[in-house]
């Protein structure tokens, strides 16, 4: 029983990751309504500019600060160059977009900074939280932050005006055309902030799992799959699906015998999936009410 | 122009190409099947190997066509159906000592109903969900493969060698009358040509028939088609089958071209490459799966010749080209084509 | 009296297919005007013309500003407020957020709050369910939000595309009535494109007849509903 209760704990502390991830993801797709599979590339190199700037001498916070700062603004540099001219394209052109952007980001990163594994600060410290020998005051922290950010996009969404207009720009870009939103700019917007958020992510993460130009992917699926159990319309759902995957990815590898590491993504995906055939607009989702 | 037009606005994720456009004209077919022909008689053997590995990736670009371009289903999960066909082959051809050739209808038939069964709790999901249970499909098949369980059959992690086939006695014996030889490259190019040629002529018959329209009647509109009666649940799930079988017929194809099974030769890098070699080519046009096949062949090596160390930003950036260029694929290029030599023709 | 908004020469076009051939008219200040035709004549394009959500050529004036050139929220923003066929409401979101939605290019906060509690007074249905999500709305419901919608951005020319649609007789009739009021009251010019030709021709002063993509005829309302031809296409005896 205790193994079972620590491995849960674990999982949350794993699952923080995941739920991070899966905010930037929830946060695209409430801009541009698909997910952006890049997106975990730019948290990457977002998090390589960061310790980049820490070479340099540069304080964490402020590296932190100028690092959200420019992942917003190259979100959003990214947007008007590579996809606006394919605003009008058909959505799988799009989705081939992501991968070439991948790509591209992932190829940049490994000649700047090469493959090689960095190791990357945490501004939290690395000792038992609270005494605690499962959780690290680091992993802590990360769900605060976490927490912290989903409250933000909470209050954001709700109470701003932009927020709001964001939602019916995504919504229905039409009607939000009709009331006088520039909806191209509301996308822009989005991925300003996906990507910002993404990079908070990345620069959580990477004491975890060190820096290096893969370090994301495997984070990316398992947010994607978190933010899909979620509901892709709902951050909280997010928060949640992350803590739940991280959760699911430990029990699984724990107590499912002859799974090692390789099969644990697999069967973590296929048991999201199974949710998904029950719940089709995940757990927090609304479902879409569709008339023909 | 009444509320039938928020319908159509709303959500239609794949584009329609109309039934018409879907094939290349008589002419410009004719004109391709004789390149294909004789292409092969002219060149080295590495280069006849590459085109048979055109052909097979253009088998496995054509399936997904029909999944996603027919019946508007994404799949991220083609690498799957590719391994189980390509293994199949394999572990007919050197345990059970079949004949190369009969491995390929026994793989097709392993595949289309794998796929077909996937279908089933496919239906319920669509969309970004649909593309996470396929991803989850292929990033799960290298690692099943490598199970030491099948470790008997499949070799693990090493995998499994093929043998080459011979062209058969019959056709030797009556080249070596010509003073003819064909060497094992050129005999499977043909093979692969009259299969893929096989191929995509059911599949032109398929998308035009009562199932083909029933497939892009989902496609267009899933809740009206099943209101018109088009039994959208047999429909999907055929789709799936049919798709996956041909894909495991290339796979087969492919274990036979390469003499070599592995796991990680079919992970998820493989799904995204047929994937891009789609919307190259031209989502929903058949014709279309060979430049793209030709895209995922031959854009990685150029775009590793021009910069080793940034080999995949050029990639990506050659990608961006195309798909700022021809947002909608070969199938852009052939229809302004088209429009050019009407133009002309007007003068 | 000056004409708000000036159309000459439009031509719209669906890819290949053009739609408008060339249509003329303008609206005077303070007008209600209806815009009559059957099914694909051209009505609704020419309302999304205006906004320029279609393909066209020709020239378009409103309040002496030429709209060729701007895009959709450019052309609301000078006040131009567009009540589109199907309605177009934000299903996903709530009616009171609907409602704010219509007004967020305004900055007057108070202004804003005021003016939906008129809306509320016109249609207390909204109000009822000011927090439900907007597409479990019925269609009468929806189209009331629509138009409250439309009514939030205070436009000085209202565009309405067939608001009749799917509702109710009496419905009409009471949405035409605050239609009515609207375009006294708060002086807003008013462009309705109507299959119900009846109503639309006892509510508004002016009325243009539209087939196949030209404007047969022209003129004051009650001139238009008693004219022969019309009474035999349009109204039914």
């Amino acid at each position: 029983m205790e193994l079972f209760t620590n491995q849960i704990l674990a999982g949350i502390s794993t699952g923080a990751i995941y739920a991070c991830m899966a905010l930037a993801l929830v946060m695209i797709y409430q801009a541009i309504d698909h997910l952006n599979f890049a997106q975990g590339e730019m948290a990457m190199f977002s998090t390589f500019i960061s310790w980049q700037l820490m070479q340099w001498g540069v304080p964490y916070w402020v590296a932190f600060v100028i690092t959200l700062a420019f992942s917003f603004i190259a979100g959003i540099a990214i947007e008007r160059i590579l996809f606006k001219p394919l605003a009008k394209a058909p959505i799988l052109t799009n989705v081939a977009g992501f991968i070439a952007l991948y790509s591209i980001i992932n190829s940049c990163a490994g000649l700047i900074w090469d493959f090689t594994i960095k190791q990357y600060p945490t501004p939290f410290g690395s000792s038992p939280f609270l005494g605690s020998q499962l959780i690290s005051t680091h992993q802590a922290g990360m769900i605060g932050i976490t927490l912290l950010m989903l409250l933000g996009l909470f209050y954001f969404f709700r109470y701003t005006r932009i927020g709001l207009a964001m939602r019916a720009a995504a919504s229905v870009p039409e009607s939000a055309r009709l009331v006088g939103i520039n909806t191209s700019w509301m996308i822009a917007l989005g991925w300003g902030m996906a990507a910002a958020i993404g990079s908070v992510a990345g620069m959580m993460i990477a004491p975890v799992v060190f820096l290096e130009p893969n370090m994301m992917l495997g984070v990316l699926i398992y947010g994607f799959a978190a933010a899909v159990l979620g509901g892709l319309t709902s951050p909280f759902g997010a928060v949640i699906g992350g803590f739940l995957v991280g959760t699911f990815e430990n029990l699984v590898g724990t107590y499912i015998p002859g799974v090692g590491n390789e099969l644990k993504l697999p069967i973590a995906l296929a048991l999201i999936i199974t949710v998904l055939v029950v719940k089709p607009a995940g757990l927090f989702g609304r479902p879409i009410v569709k008339r023909v | 122009m009444s509320a039938a037009e928020e319908i159509v606005a709303e959500g239609q994720a794949v584009e329609a190409v109309p039934k018409r456009a879907m094939t290349l004209g008589t002419g410009t077919s004719l004109v391709l099947l004789a390149v294909l022909l004789l292409v092969p008689l002219l060149v080295k053997n590495f280069i006849i190997f590459q085109m048979t590995m055109l052909l097979i990736y253009g088998i496995a670009v054509l399936a997904l066509n029909i999944l996603t371009g027919g019946s508007g289903q994404f799949s991220l999960g083609q690498s799957a159906f590719y391994a189980i066909g390509a293994y199949t082959s394999a572990i007919l051809m050197e345990h059970f000592d079949v004949n190369y050739a009969l491995t390929l209808p026994i793989a097709g038939i392993l595949c289309f109903a794998v796929g077909f069964l996937f279908g089933q709790p496919a239906l319920r999901l669509s969309g970004v969900y649909l593309a996470l249970a396929t991803f989850a499909l292929a990033t799960a098949m290298p690692q099943l493969l490598k199970l030491g369980f099948f470790e008997k059959w499949t070799g693990g992690v090493q995998g499994l060698v093929v043998t080459k086939p011979e062209a058969p006695e019959a056709v030797q014996s009556m080249l070596t009358w010509f003073q003819l030889k064909m060497s094992q490259d050129m005999w499977l190019y043909y093979f692969t040509l009259v299969v893929t040629v096989a191929i995509y002529i059911s599949s032109v018959n398929l998308l035009r028939s009562r199932s083909g329209r029933a497939f892009m009647a989902i496609r267009d509109n899933e809740i009206a088609a099943s209101a018109m009666g088009v039994d959208v649940a047999l429909y999907k799930t055929l789709a799936f089958g049919v798709s996956a079988g041909i894909t495991g017929v290339a796979g087969g194809l492919g274990a036979i071209a390469v003499q070599f099974v592995a796991p990680d030769s079919y992970t998820i890098t493989l799904a995204i490459a047929l994937f891009l070699g789609m919307v190259v080519g031209g989502v929903g046009w058949l014709p279309g799966s060979i430049v793209g096949s030709a895209f995922i062949i031959f854009v990685p090596n150029l775009a590793e010749s021009i910069s080793k160390g940034l080999s995949g930003a050029v990639f990506g950036v050659l990608l961006f080209l195309v798909i700022f260029l021809v947002p909608h694929g070969a199938r852009q290029v052939a229809m302004v084509s088209q429009q050019l030599i009407a133009k002309l023709k007007q003068r | 009296m000056t004409a708000m908004l000036n159309v000459k020469d439009l031509r719209a076009y669906y890819g290949q297919v053009q739609a408008l051939h060339g249509l003329n008219f303008s609206l005077n200040e303070g007008s209600l005007t209806t815009l009559l035709g059957a099914n694909g004549a051209g009505k609704t394009t020419t309302l999304r013309a205006i906004c320029n959500m279609v393909r066209s050529t020709g020239a378009i004036e409103f309040e002496g500003k030429p709209l060729a050139s701007r895009s959709t929220e450019t052309i609301v923003r000078l006040g131009i407020a567009h009540v589109p066929q199907g309605r177009g409401t934000f299903t996903t979101l709530t009616v009171e957020e609907n409602l704010q939605l219509g007004a967020i290019t305004r900055r007057d906060r108070v202004g804003i709050v005021s003016d939906i509690e008129r809306m509320y007074g016109y249609f207390p249905v909204l109000k009822q369910r000011y927090t439900q999500q907007a597409g479990t709305l019925s269609g009468g419901e929806q189209q009331m939000l629509a138009v409250a919608r439309a009514l939030m951005l205070r436009p000085r020319l209202m565009l309405l595309d067939e608001p009749s649609f799917g509702l109710a007789p009496l419905i009409v009739r009471d949405l035409f009535e605050i239609l009515g009021r609207i375009n006294r009251e708060d002086k807003v010019t008013i462009l309705v494109v109507e299959q119900n030709a009846q109503l639309a021709l006892e509510l508004a002063d002016q009325a243009y007849v539209i087939e196949t993509g030209r404007i047969v005829m022209a003129g004051g309302a009650k001139q238009i509903a008693n004219n022969e031809d019309v009474r035999k296409s349009y109204l039914g005896y």
